[in-house]
């Protein structure tokens, strides 16, 4: 760091790249590495070995071990560097290998990041950004497979992103980069080959606090983030087609601050929803919404709000057991048909 | 990297900077018995530790930091905060909840802080201030700032991961930090030795190839100068340190505990008879300061203590319509401003722009 903001002149907006979500990503850290010397990304293997999930492939190359940092297994430790060098303005983008991980680092994140602001009464802030991946679905059984979004948005003082577009994982972690406060990018394992159009401009975000209509409809509302989104624009399509009804997907892009507005304007719309997640549905993001849905649409609604999360066990092996647990499109269009009448 | 019991090496204070450190010595000590007076009269609330018998531990590696380093301590602050040069009415404000504490009336007696002398809390976990103040190290180092973090840690706190994982992040990046361990030998109602297999605290270093040093924390000068020594090499060389001080604490873990269920009076009466007061007062002595020369000085503390309780007593309490200041940045509430309807305690009002100043 050189003193002052950090801050450089931006090269200018070069177009629209098609890119996977992993590349978006990498795209989103070497803009903000580029833009701003205060950003430094530190985690386990994002240096030598290119990222576990190879996010970080490259960037040691381009901007050094100063600004691309490998840490040791030591998640407590580090991330908790992260929270001490963001108190004093540098902008740490600490990668977890996966949400499972950061469990390790809870006490950091909830006890520590999330209270400086308060704490300090806005003297000191904490600009650090965790990225890590949520999700099941390769077998990675019990302790890999898990989804805990709802934990950290549910605590004050932390923002919480989960994108699920290639587009909105560079706008998400580049606003992100440059917010105040601490976020949590949720990133998710399925999704990091996703392709999808990007803007290259580097001064392109996409806003914290504002969910996105992913697809238009009239006729149910279907509400989930991160690789949930994937699923719910599959079903929709799906019973588009077989059943004649349009569904109307949102997708939360952030979870906290959470839009509410949007997901209430679509459900007076729709008069019916179904959320859906990654992970356990109890006490959850579904449940979160649930409750808001009632209070804000209390009048619109035709049906009960129906929820699909990850089956309330740990994941199993089995291809077929670890299947069965996760909420698969054919889970999502069943309980679509249900808050529709629909189901035979 | 050597580990050294230092408890019994020689180091001369000079008389002045001698007398200046008795003088905060002894304000600590009436500034916990206030303290603990208003405690019990109900005028402090939450937990409250005191640290009274650890003042030479205190002082002597407070008054080692350069105006330019950073302080990062346990729950058991008060000390450090006035030791640092926080005002004592702003650190008694603090206990008392007021608008005008060192921390705005959010902290309380474990949470005191004072960014601009560099005192960065004040933090509740144990163990948990460790990480934060190895990332303010790696902070300096980025910057290439000749400074110092001192990071106060309890001997309850050498058991937890943090600790394991600070030092070793300190270590393998050579960062700019000395790891304090004020060992007043129990850990709330845990003695050391109940504790931690290896009760040579300061051993531990040597695991991370660091300095590890212990100094008989009692004694102003040995804190002083081993602190001085330590920090230095940090910010020069940048050689990270572990520093143990052996003292005792003569109150209970907190206010709450009489302190008496896991050692007995004896104990605490054997360790007050070499109390770091006493012996800092007998080296004045011993450098030709004339006892009569204190009397006055100690009675101009005790109308500081006095003073600052009364300041406490008269200042306001925080404005409740500043609930949130400070949670999120200025600039949120726009971000936070869709989270309505159907919020359960209407976040866009929690979530209001700026902190709370000086």
């Amino acid at each position: 760091m050189s003193g002052g903001s950090g801050v450089t002149a931006a090269p200018a907006p070069t177009g629209v790249g098609t890119m996977t979500y992993r590349e978006a990503l990498r795209l989103a850290m070497r803009q903000e590495l580029e833009r701003d010397d205060r950003v430094f990304v530190m985690g386990e293997e994002v240096g030598l070995f290119d990222g576990s999930y190879k996010v970080t492939a490259g960037l040691l190359d381009e901007f050094g071990p100063d600004r691309v940092r490998d840490t040791p297994i030591s998640e407590e430790g580090f991330v908790g560097a992260g929270v001490g060098a963001a108190m004093l303005g540098e902008r740490p983008i600490v990668e977890v290998m996966t949400l499972n991980f950061l469990l390790v680092a809870m006490d950091q994140v909830v006890n520590h990041a999330a209270k400086v602001g308060a704490m300090f009464g806005g003297e000191v802030r904490c600009p650090l950004v965790i990225r890590t991946p949520n999700g099941a679905g390769n077998q990675l059984t019990a302790q890999h497979s898990q989804s805990f979004d709802g934990w950290f948005a549910g605590t004050p003082g932390l923002k919480v992103v989960a994108p699920a577009t290639p587009a909105d994982a560079k706008g998400l972690l580049k606003a992100a980069i440059r917010d105040d406060d601490p976020v949590l990018v949720i990133e998710n394992l399925p999704i990091y080959k996703e392709k999808g159009e990007v803007d290259l401009d580097p001064e392109l975000l996409t806003p914290i606090g504002r969910a996105a209509v992913a697809r238009e409809g009239g006729d149910l509302t279907i509400v989930s983030h991160s690789f949930a989104t994937v699923r719910a624009l599959h079903v929709a399509e799906k019973i588009a087609d077989a059943h004649g009804v349009s569904v109307e997907v949102i997708d939360l892009r952030s979870l906290r601050p959470l839009d509410v507005e949007t997901v209430a304007a679509s459900v007076a719309k729709t008069n019916r929803a179904l959320c859906v997640e990654e992970g356990w549905p109890s006490y959850g993001v579904s449940a979160e919404l649930a409750a808001r849905i009632q209070h804000a649409c209390f009048d619109d609604l035709d049906a009960p709000v129906e929820r699909v999360g990850m089956a309330e066990v740990p994941l199993p092996y089995a291809k077929e057991l670890e299947l069965a647990a996760m909420p698969t499109e054919d889970r999502i269009e069943r309980a679509a048909l249900r808050v529709l009448d629909l189901a035979a | 990297m050597a580990v050294i019991d230092r408890t019994d090496a020689p180091y001369d204070l000079d008389a002045g900077d001698l007398y200046e450190r008795y003088r905060m010595m002894f304000l600590i000590r009436r500034f916990e018995e206030a303290a603990e007076r208003q405690y019990k009269a109900a005028r402090i609330g939450g937990y409250c530790h005191l640290s009274s018998g650890q003042e030479a531990a205190t002082v002597g590696a407070v008054a080692a930091l350069e105006d330019e380093d950073l302080l990062v301590t346990g729950y058991r602050c008060h000390g450090f905060a006035l030791a640092r040069g926080v005002p004592p009415e702003a650190v008694m404000a603090e206990l008392f909840g007021r608008a005008h504490g060192c921390a705005h009336g959010r902290g309380g007696s474990m949470h005191l802080l004072d960014v601009d002398r560099g005192y960065y809390g004040g933090w509740g976990i144990v163990g948990g201030q460790l990480p934060i103040a190895t990332g303010m190290a790696l902070s300096l180092v980025r910057r290439g700032a000749e400074q110092a973090v001192l990071c106060e840690l309890g001997d309850g706190a050498v058991n937890m991961g943090a600790w394991h994982e600070s030092l070793n992040l300190a270590a393998v990046w050579n960062l700019p930090v000395v790891f304090l361990v004020i060992n007043n030998l129990y850990g709330m109602g845990t003695s050391v030795d109940r504790a931690s297999a290896e009760t040579d605290l300061f051993k531990r270093a040597g695991s991370y190839r660091m300095e590890g040093e212990r100094v008989d924390g009692d004694d102003i000068e040995a804190m002083e100068a081993a602190s001085t020594r330590l920090l230095k090499a940090a910010r020069e060389e940048r050689r990270p340190a572990v520093l143990e001080a052996l003292t005792y604490r003569y109150r209970g873990h907190s206010v709450a505990d009489a302190g008496l269920a896991y050692r007995s009076r004896e104990e605490i009466e054997e360790h007050r008879r070499e109390d770091p007061l006493v012996r800092t007062r007998a080296l004045l002595e011993a450098r030709g300061v004339p006892a009569e020369g204190f009397a006055a000085m100690e009675a101009e503390a005790e109308v500081e203590v006095e003073n600052a309780v009364a300041f406490a007593e008269a200042d306001a309490p925080p404005s409740v319509d500043r609930l949130a200041a400070g949670v999120y940045t200025p600039g949120s509430e726009e971000q936070f401003e869709r989270m309505r309807p159907g919020s359960p305690f209407g976040e866009a009002e929690l979530v209001f722009a700026g902190g709370l100043g000086r």
